[in-house]
């Protein structure tokens, strides 16, 4: 199974998302922002780091590159012509995705506006998506987290939509570490194949190179789903 | 040649991180009058020619697309630049 990771001018953790995707047992495929062809991937992973170097706002240039105009008319909402191609966006990609708005919602200077990082407990809350399938409800985990612009914010009815439809897909314990709203540290879309995580499931796959591998089952979950599908 | 000014603003309703960092720089340098600020983001776009409606309306139009992001942002004012 091919799992695409794209690379933008300044993405940190491409690598280490595709080093993932091996360990999980699936064909990792490096994928060029300037590259409209997404060569025949099952999934995609937009990596954290600095896209465009942050400039106007996080995200907010990636989300034109080209290889983003395929991604976001092949993970629209699914119809006859599109089955939804599942996306995972980690920190950085997740600001790309809510700029595409493939996910509500925003991403906003930390509120105490240092950059944290940290290992960082999790509760997983939604396991009915693509990359969180092979968790148990309430499961928690532990995975590095790091940004400066993590807080996710949306307003009281967005929030209220997500929480009530199950799309919060997981929580912040113990500590807050970016002021996001009701604690939220990842949420999906409407059909749970398009998933945005501020923290970094890819740093957590391996024993000896970070907090355990509590994070190897977001990159499992995708493989399983699709080959169940 | 034409420019067109494009002003962005945090939504109210948004916490303003650096607006809070450089109040409390203001008054830590003696600024105590000022109880809040909330700090946005000024664009200058330069056009050949003259600025008429339609360049304004683009203007506008690439405030909305890209320059601001709606979700939490305002765009609060699109205009002909002042005459040096």
């Amino acid at each position: 199974m091919r799992i695409g990771v794209v690379t933008f001018p300044g993405s940190l953790d491409d690598r280490d998302a595709l080093r993932a995707v091996r360990i999980a047992g699936g064909v990792p495929v490096p994928l060029w922002h300037g590259d409209a062809e997404l060569h025949k991937v099952d999934a995609v992973v937009l990596p954290g780091g600095f896209s465009y170097g942050d400039y106007l706002r996080c995200g907010a240039i990636a989300r034109f590159a080209p290889v983003m105009r395929e991604i976001s008319r092949l993970a629209g909402p699914p119809d006859a012509t599109n089955p939804g191609l599942p996306v995972l966006g980690i920190c950085n990609g997740f600001q790309v995705l809510c700029e595409s708005h493939l996910l509500p919602g925003a991403l906003v200077r930390n509120d105490h506006r240092h950059f944290i990082c940290r290992d960082q407990r999790l509760r997983i809350e939604a396991t009915n998506t693509t990359w969180t399938n092979g968790y148990l409800a309430g499961e928690e985990i532990v995975v590095p987290l790091k940004n400066g612009e993590g807080g996710y914010v949306a307003d009281d009815a967005t929030l209220d939509r997500l929480e009530g439809e199950g799309q919060v897909v997981a929580r912040y314990l113990e500590v807050n570490p970016n002021g996001s709203y009701r604690d939220i540290a990842g949420v999906s879309n409407a059909t749970g194949t398009v998933v945005g995580l501020m923290p970094h499931p890819e740093h957590a796959v391996e024993d000896g190179y970070g907090p355990g591998t509590d994070g190897l089952r977001f990159f499992t979950s995708a493989l399983q789903g699709v080959l169940s599908a | 040649m034409g420019r067109v000014v494009i002003d962005v603003m945090p939504k109210p309703e948004i916490l303003d991180p650096q607006g809070k960092a450089v109040v409390g720089a203001l008054a830590r340098l003696g600024f105590k009058e000022f109880a809040d600020v909330r700090q946005g983001k000024r664009f200058e776009l330069v056009v050949d020619g003259e600025v008429d409606a339609e360049v304004l309306e683009r203007a506008a139009e690439a405030a909305r697309t890209l320059l601001s992001n709606p979700v939490i942002e305002d765009v609060v004012a699109v205009r002909v630049a002042d005459q040096p």
